[in-house]
């Protein structure tokens, strides 16, 4: 197989493998607990490398797997006292294990080839060069087996425990009631955030896991309510992401992991900008609907309350409801038309006044704002 | 002792000393309200964000000079920062997941950046990265001097808009309705916070800068409900920290002074948890204890030990 092919499938296999917990860890506002993993991990394959002295030892990602679970709980343990909140926490704890592990290193270590730029940018590019023989036969890069298996492991946790993961992410309380322990899912879902970080990182890097881990399921956010949908959007889009990262990385040749990223940041900022209902775009458009709605309802209210009054002339004039308003002349007269264009006034000798229609607009607004 | 005292007397140790003591007041004093914000983590977000800044500034100013690479990290630490606050404004995503997304993708651009960098011939393009990675022991009397004056501007501004920030961390909705405006506040906070993190990058460290800002913040969160005190005490923790990890990375050999500063920071913050008066977690084992007897003095049966 080409080596240009097998970098591309390892990247969509690793996206999609970090997509499906990453998907859990948005939703249960955990996101940078993947960042603080994919930093602890050094002191996991530390502690396993000085236990095993093999730096292709198995037991170097079992540690690393490990001290990913063990950060959790000691995030969690900080953030239980309530002594301060849960960001700060896994602020606390990542930087004092990364810290630990560097001083490790450079104290006892030094002489090893297990320094930070290792383990912090890892090189999807020399992938292929390390290859699976089973029997004398080369059966391609051996990434594409481990993230491969990192992926089924994904899915099938992910399918068999769906409801549980589901239930404990949306309602953790319904979900202690009715039996299922929201802590125990919560540890499985870290255990295997923990394992996808370690696996992924070989391959890509761990900045580039934060990107395929947090920015599909981000972007699929945007896009659905809908849970199921949501994990094959991430999916999807993180599949895309690797593919076109790898053409855009071949295109400059620049660095691989790093356009990949950027191309997870180009599709969420399309996303952002034009996603339907939840998009930029059709956020600042139903604000400002909201702002003349607002408006209209308002002048409707004054004018009603003024109406057949003593003071109508001064407070419902075509020239003075904007001093009453606070107004600009602009928005006055723009939402005037539009009210006049809506039957809900009309406009007589310079004065403001309610149709019927607009009587019972105004009557309408009132009972959806004030009756409950 | 007598090594202790030749250490103090030390030119290099005094520039290292000064330089982190500084960064440790300064992002004491910032961090507090960063922790309070609930926006501990865009200590972390901003410092990998400013990669990309670093490796532009060299680009297009072609120099390495501290000044101009710290422009660069400014730059584009502050624009992902603006990235995020808008991402978490107009759509329903998250404040963690935003910043996340932002830092890793910023990142992503810095290594496109990087190797583009390493294309050119004679760029000379060594020591970016590391810039980034910080390396304390390469501090120099010109940098402490940056340092300084930005520290004395952020002191400053913080000073003078001490009632203002105070109101906008505790309660913006308040803010706004007496007439100041919470937007504008953030964003000054935001950027003078930014601007701690940025000048910190070159003496810890990415990594470690965000601990700088958050950790000396939240022991001192433990020992008092007052803003001053707080912000008073998480400065001096991140001064004393910073000098008694650059001594000890001094004393010992091949002791990292980052990493060191980062473990004697984290004691202060576990022994704060253990034992601050009134919120520790010893203090409130103490509270449950003395509760249960009085209820067995009253005649009450404690939980879990009914008949």
């Amino acid at each position: 197989m080409a080596p240009q092919l097998e970098i591309q499938i390892i990247a969509v296999i690793v996206a999609v493998a970090c997509a499906l917990p990453g998907t859990f860890l948005v939703l249960r506002k955990m996101s940078m607990m993947s960042d603080s993993i994919t930093h602890t991990i050094l002191l996991g394959i530390v502690l396993a490398f000085f236990v095993t002295h093999d730096l292709s030892s198995p037991f170097l990602i079992l540690g690393a797997a490990l001290m990913g679970v063990v950060t959790v709980w000691l995030t969690e343990l900080l953030s239980r006292t309530r002594l301060l909140a849960e960001d700060a926490a896994i602020g606390v704890v990542f930087p004092l294990l990364f810290s630990i592990a560097i001083i490790l290193i450079t104290r006892y270590a030094g002489s090893v080839h297990l320094d930070t730029d290792s383990v912090l940018l890892g090189e999807l590019a020399f992938a292929p060069f390390d290859r699976m023989i089973v029997g004398g036969v080369d059966i391609g890069a051996k990434a594409i087996y481990t993230t491969g298996v990192l992926l089924l492991i994904n899915l099938a946790v992910i399918t068999l425990f769906f409801k549980e993961l589901k239930l404990a992410t949306f309602d953790s309380m319904l979900a202690a009631v009715v039996g299922f322990s929201p802590a125990l899912v919560h540890y499985g879902l870290m255990t295997l955030v923990s394992l996808t970080t370690v696996g992924a990182f070989q391959a890509v890097g761990s900045v580039l896991v934060v990107a395929f881990m947090i920015g599909p399921p981000v972007t699929a956010y945007l896009l659905t309510d809908d849970l199921k949908r949501m994990l094959l959007l991430s999916g999807a889009i993180g599949a895309v992401n690797g593919v076109l990262g790898y053409q855009l990385a071949a295109l400059l040749d620049v660095s691989i992991a790093g356009s990949m990223a950027v191309v997870t940041g180009l599709v969420f900022l399309l996303v952002f900008i034009f996603a339907p209902h939840r998009g930029l775009i059709s956020a600042l458009r139903r604000r400002s609907n909201q702002k003349i709605e607002f408006a209209k309802a308002t002048l409707l209210f004054h004018l009603s309350n003024h109406e057949n009054s003593e003071e109508e002339a001064a407070e419902a004039g075509v020239d003075t409801i904007q001093v009453h308003l606070r107004w600009t002349p602009e928005f006055t007269a723009k939402i005037m038309r539009s009210l006049e264009r809506e039957g809900n006034i009309r406009l007589l000798d310079g004065l403001a006044r309610l149709t019927d229609e607009g009587r019972q607009t105004s009557i309408r607004n009132y009972n959806t704002l004030f009756s409950r | 002792m007598s090594s202790i005292l030749a250490l103090f007397q030390d030119y290099t140790f005094q520039t290292v000393a000064l330089g982190s003591t500084l960064l440790g007041l300064i992002s004491g004093v910032l961090g507090s309200f960063a922790v309070l914000r609930k926006q501990s983590l865009l200590g972390d977000g901003v410092s990998h964000s400013s990669l990309p800044g670093v490796v532009m500034a060299f680009v297009l100013l072609g120099s390495k000079n501290t000044e101009v690479l710290l422009l660069g990290a400014l730059v584009s630490g502050l624009l992902a920062t603006l990235l995020i606050i808008s991402i978490v404004r107009h759509t329903r995503v998250k404040f963690d997941s935003a910043l996340a997304l932002v830092m890793s993708v910023f990142f992503g651009l810095g290594l496109i950046l990087l190797t583009y960098v390493q294309k050119i011939p004679n760029s000379n393009q060594a020591g970016l990265k590391r810039f980034i990675f910080g390396q304390a022991s390469t501090l120099l009397q010109r940098d402490i001097e940056l340092m300084m004056i930005c520290g004395l501007v952020l002191l400053a501004l913080v000073l003078l808009f001490w009632k203002e920030f105070k109101l906008v961390t505790f309660d913006s909705d308040f803010a706004q309705s007496i007439g100041f405006s919470p937007k504008k506040l953030n964003l000054l906070l935001s950027f003078m916070i930014v601007l701690a993190i940025i000048i910190g990058l070159q003496t810890v460290g990415v990594i470690l800068m965000s601990a700088m800002l958050i950790t000396p913040a939240v022991a001192a969160r433990q020992w008092t409900n007052r803003l001053w005190v707080m912000v008073t005490l998480s400065a001096l923790f991140g001064a004393v920290s910073s000098v008694a990890g650059t001594a000890v990375s001094s004393l010992v050999p091949k002791l990292p002074t980052g990493p060191a500063i980062v473990v004697c920071v984290s004691i202060i913050v576990v022994v704060s948890v253990l034992f601050a008066p009134g919120r520790g977690i010893l203090h409130r084992l103490y509270r449950r204890r003395k509760n249960r007897i009085l209820y067995k003095l009253e005649g009450g049966v404690p939980n879990g030990s009914a008949t």
